[in-house]
């Protein structure tokens, strides 16, 4: 019954496959790029191998003798109705089965918690809606955002998913990590529970606000491995991906090297073209402002108020500036905008067609000062 | 005082009365017959509510992209679909069963406490109802998931503070539901149904019942601390004030866990009470059956972490729980080989209800196989929180608890009405739900595997084809359970025209005494006790 089950569920896919080209799904768990993963695959395997085992003795018996034993067979009931010896045997087997299965499962918890002896860690900071990366051992410090191409297409309904390269499993920076070295991770979480997962490296771990968990990998192949949030945690659960890109140890350094640089370089404070501000502008407001005021300004009723129209956006400059650095009860402080990208942001929501603002101005960089105390 | 002599005066007066005339006797009702049908009903009704809901989230998933719905009213909708599923549909159902089956089963007249009886009902309706319209409130219905996971959940909106009330009272109609079981079951068995000779259901309400009460103020208090942390400036689950998130997965979890189990013991039961009869023979090892529901009710309190393998657990802790994790399987498997026993050598017929339950055996032991698997510590850690999951107990759910609810119906409507339900629409419904339930929740242990997390609107490509499936398989098994209403409509209204006997189903009086009245059973059964009691040992 169930073969068929499964037979009749494939035809349906084949006839819909014809219409789409991606056929590129899998039906069982990743191997993974760790032996951890590797381990935990092989134990995957075992079970689902004993439960097919299982399976096929439990159901072949039922459907043996629903087939033989039916009255329209003229097949006489027996009286039967115990026999200590056989669930005796029943509960015994299956016992024996799980102490089998108990084994080679406490030795790869016990591996899995050997968060010790690492070689570097970084801590990973889940956020509404991204993940906030920190490298504890040479200070690099970056969030990872969902790409722009993914973030525009989810959320104007024209535009084709299809068409997008990793639609939804895409960031801006991804995570890197040297191959053949002990990570150990360090979790945390900013305001909700987050998880973070990459199917290749072997587990997820819950991100907490205000506890740190640990984890650790050790990468054996150089390579691209994507994963998700998976634990809800809010509108946006659904968009904020990982990546990690594995390299061997010199690739590695290079990027770190190249990575530090441009982090402690000055900001660029000098001044762009109008096209540019609006441009950047727009980058920066997908990264930090769409998930609440939305693609199009609009907000969400009830929760995130609308750009567009708004007379705060459209107003006083100064207040607008101020309004965004120190935030409200609702709306984070943006303090960690740089002045460069603070003005492309604020020439973009005053200006930007999509939001249906048209101030007709701009702002500098250099002209941005602090309009929020530190003090208070 | 006076006012209940006067009116136990007033029952003697008019001792073989009927029910009331007119609408009000469904407001007033006490008699566990109309009881029953006023919880079975209101149970149908939020079946097709929560099914409405995962409707909107299946067509959401047809396809790739954001096509109909706002992500957070897609989170609304898994919350609220669940909410409904769970607390509006199965567990009424089964306490709609247990108000009509249980005095008939053990010989009673009645429930024990008719008027509890009477108000838990309403107090379940006003629950639902004050659920249900979270949903038109600012901000939304609560989009935290059914765990109400704090600090997440702390960002609902105005529908907060109603949710929680709404659980509050949810959870008293419970407690009231499972106290009337246990006092009918304990007080009111008739001469001779010993506790080892009572049906199966009966025994698994009875345990289930406990575990409702022990369960049912755990969840209460979680809620209410919610309420404190939200409102009165407490820090429970707080970390910046001392608290801790995950402590409060902990009182969900100890809830949560036998909370599953409320929802299939009398699944269970109701399966053990069917096969038999269609098998023409006792049902095999009673008192093992017994022993392993105590004992799988037993495990529920002390697996609870199994839900929580990446919070963060220490490496004792996740090897407690796997261990004690993996040994429900062994009660659970004696049953499975149980009823398998009970068919062996049996003379079976195949009538819409034991197809039902035949169908529950193999894919609740499908949801049972993926249960194992995740009880694996290490590999939850790929599992935990995917479509896995999801596929895992939907499995022990649809085609196991909502099977064996409509098994129950097909099986019991015509002791109920006295009417024969149409056989062949019947056997369509099965074949229909049988189907494409699988359709629906096979292909999501693929996307588990291959990574989609739970609880998202929208997915990377590479999940497009199996969730196109899946939806496809949603909206048949949807669409299909309108037969289901349609055939109890039309039995009500006289099915097939033919009489049925008292026995209903050959041979039924030997398993369990509701099947020695007449059909349509009185309004007023075992006034006095019956003579002989049936056993599943005969």
């Amino acid at each position: 019954m169930k073969k068929t089950k499964q037979l009749l569920a494939c035809l349906v896919l084949m006839t819909l496959g014809l219409g789409t080209a991606h056929a590129d799904y899998t039906l069982n768990l990743v191997q993974g790029v760790t032996q951890l993963s590797h381990e935990l695959y092989d134990l995957h395997m075992l079970v689902l191998w004993i439960c097919v085992f299982i399976g096929i003795a439990v159901f072949g018996t039922m459907f043996y003798s629903i087939y033989h034993h039916r009255k329209s067979k003229g097949h006489e009931a027996a009286k039967f109705h115990e026999n200590t010896t056989v669930e005796i045997i029943w509960t015994i087997i299956p016992t024996l089965i799980l102490v089998a299965m108990a084994i080679p499962a406490t030795k790869a918890v016990i591996d899995l918690d050997k968060t010790q002896e690492s070689e570097m860690s970084i801590k990973v900071t889940g956020k509404q809606w991204y993940w906030d990366y920190e490298y504890l051992d040479n200070g690099i410090h970056f969030e990872s955002h969902l790409d722009e191409a993914s973030e525009k297409t989810h959320r104007v309904s024209s535009m084709d998913p299809r068409s997008v390269p990793n639609y939804l499993l895409n960031v801006d920076k991804p995570l890197v990590v040297p191959t053949k070295k002990k990570i150990r991770f360090l979790f945390t979480a900013g305001d909700v529970i987050h998880s973070w997962w990459v199917p290749d490296l072997g587990w997820k771990k819950d991100a907490n606000p205000g506890f740190v968990n640990e984890a650790w990998t050790y990468v054996d192949k150089p390579g691209t491995y994507r994963g998700q949030c998976t634990e809800l945690c809010g509108r946006d659960h659904g968009f904020m991906p990982i990546v990690v890109i594995a390299m061997e140890q010199e690739q590695y350094d290079a990027w770190v090297k190249t990575t530090l640089e441009k982090q402690n370089q000055p900001v660029d404070l000098s001044d762009q073209s109008r096209g540019s501000l609006m441009t950047k502008g727009e980058s920066v407001y997908l990264r930090n402002c769409v998930a609440c005021h939305q693609i199009d300004g609009n907000g969400i009723s009830g929760w995130f108020p609308a750009l567009r129209g708004s007379a705060k956006v459209t107003g006083n400059m100064d207040q607008l500036i101020g309004f965004i650095q120190a935030g409200t009860s609702k709306m984070p402080a943006f303090r960690k905008l740089p002045d460069n990208e603070l003005a492309e942001l604020i020439t973009y929501i005053r200006n930007a067609p999509e939001l249906g603002n048209n101030v007709g101005d701009e702002i500098q960089p250099n002209k941005i000062t602090p309009k929020w105390d530190d003090d208070e | 005082m006076t006012a209940v002599v006067a009116e136990h005066d007033d029952h003697h007066d008019h001792h073989d009365h009927g029910p009331e005339k007119g609408f009000l006797r469904w407001i007033f009702t006490t008699n566990h017959k109309d009881i029953g049908t006023l919880y079975l009903v209101f149970a149908l009704v939020m079946f097709f509510v929560g099914g409405t809901m995962a409707l909107i989230i299946r067509s959401e998933l047809f396809e790739p992209g954001l096509q109909f719905v706002d992500p957070n009213f897609f989170n609304s909708m898994t919350t609220m679909h669940a909410l409904v599923m769970v607390f509006g549909a199965v567990m009424p159902a089964f306490v709609g069963l247990a108000n009509w089956m249980i005095p008939m089963m053990i010989g009673a007249p009645d429930m024990a406490l008719p008027r509890m009886n009477n108000m838990s009902f309403w107090m379940l309706v006003a629950g639902v109802l004050l659920l249900a319209s979270t949903l038109f409130m600012e901000g939304g219905a609560p989009a935290s998931g059914w765990t109400l996971y704090p600090p997440l959940v702390l960002q609902t909106g105005k529908a907060f503070p109603f949710a929680i009330f709404s659980v509050h009272l949810l959870g008293i109609s419970s407690i009231m539901g499972a106290i009337n079981v246990i006092a009918t079951i304990f007080n009111m068995r008739a001469p001779g149904m010993t506790l080892m000779k009572m049906p199966l259901f009966v025994w698994t309400w009875l345990i289930t019942a406990f575990l409702l009460i022990a369960i049912m103020p755990v969840f209460a208090g979680a809620v209410t601390m919610l309420l404190t942390d939200k409102f009165f400036d407490t820090s429970f689950f707080d970390a910046a004030g001392g608290g801790d998130p995950v402590l409060y997965q902990h009182i969900f979890w100890f809830f949560g866990h036998p909370e599953v189990y409320v929802m299939i013991l009398p699944t269970f039961g109701v399966a053990s009470t069917i096969i038999p009869v269609f098998a023409r023979k006792p049902l095999f090892g009673y008192s093992s059956m017994v022993y392993a529901t105590g004992a799988i009710a037993f495990l529920s309190f002390i697996v609870w972490a199994h839900h929580m393998f990446t919070v963060g657990l220490p490496i004792a802790g996740e090897l407690y729980f796997m261990y004690a994790t993996m040994l429900i399987a062994i009660p659970t498997g004696v049953k499975v080989f149980n009823w398998t026993a009970t068919m062996w050598k049996g003379s079976m017929t195949f009538e819409t209800p034991m197809l039902f339950s035949i169908a529950f055996v193999v894919l609740f032991t499908m949801g049972g196989f993926t249960g194992l698997m995740m009880s694996v510590a290490p590999v939850d850690f790929q599992y935990h929180d995917t479509y896995f999951i999801v596929a895992h107990f939907h499995y022990t759910l649809v085609p196991a608890s909502v099977f064996i609810l409509q098994a129950a119906g097909y099986y019991w409507l015509p002791k109920w009405t006295g009417n024969m339900y149409n056989e062949k629409i019947g056997r369509l419904h099965f074949w229909l739900s049988a189907v494409s339930v699988n359709i629906l929740f096979f292909p999501q242990h693929f996307l588990g595997l291959a990574g989609m997390p739970r609880r998202i609107p929208d997915y990377a490509i590479q999940f497009a084809d199996w969730n196109m499936v899946s939806s496809i398989g949603a909206f048949i098994y949807g669409f299909s359970q309108l037969l289901f209403v349609y055939v109890v409509i039309d039995t009500i209204r006289g099915g097939t025209g033919e009489k049925v006997t008292d026995e209903v189903w050959e041979d039924a009086s030997k398993h369990s005494l509701e099947w020695t009245v007449p059909s349509p059973a009185p309004y007023h059964t075992f006034t006095t006790p019956p003579e002989t009691i049936p056993t599943e040992h005969f």
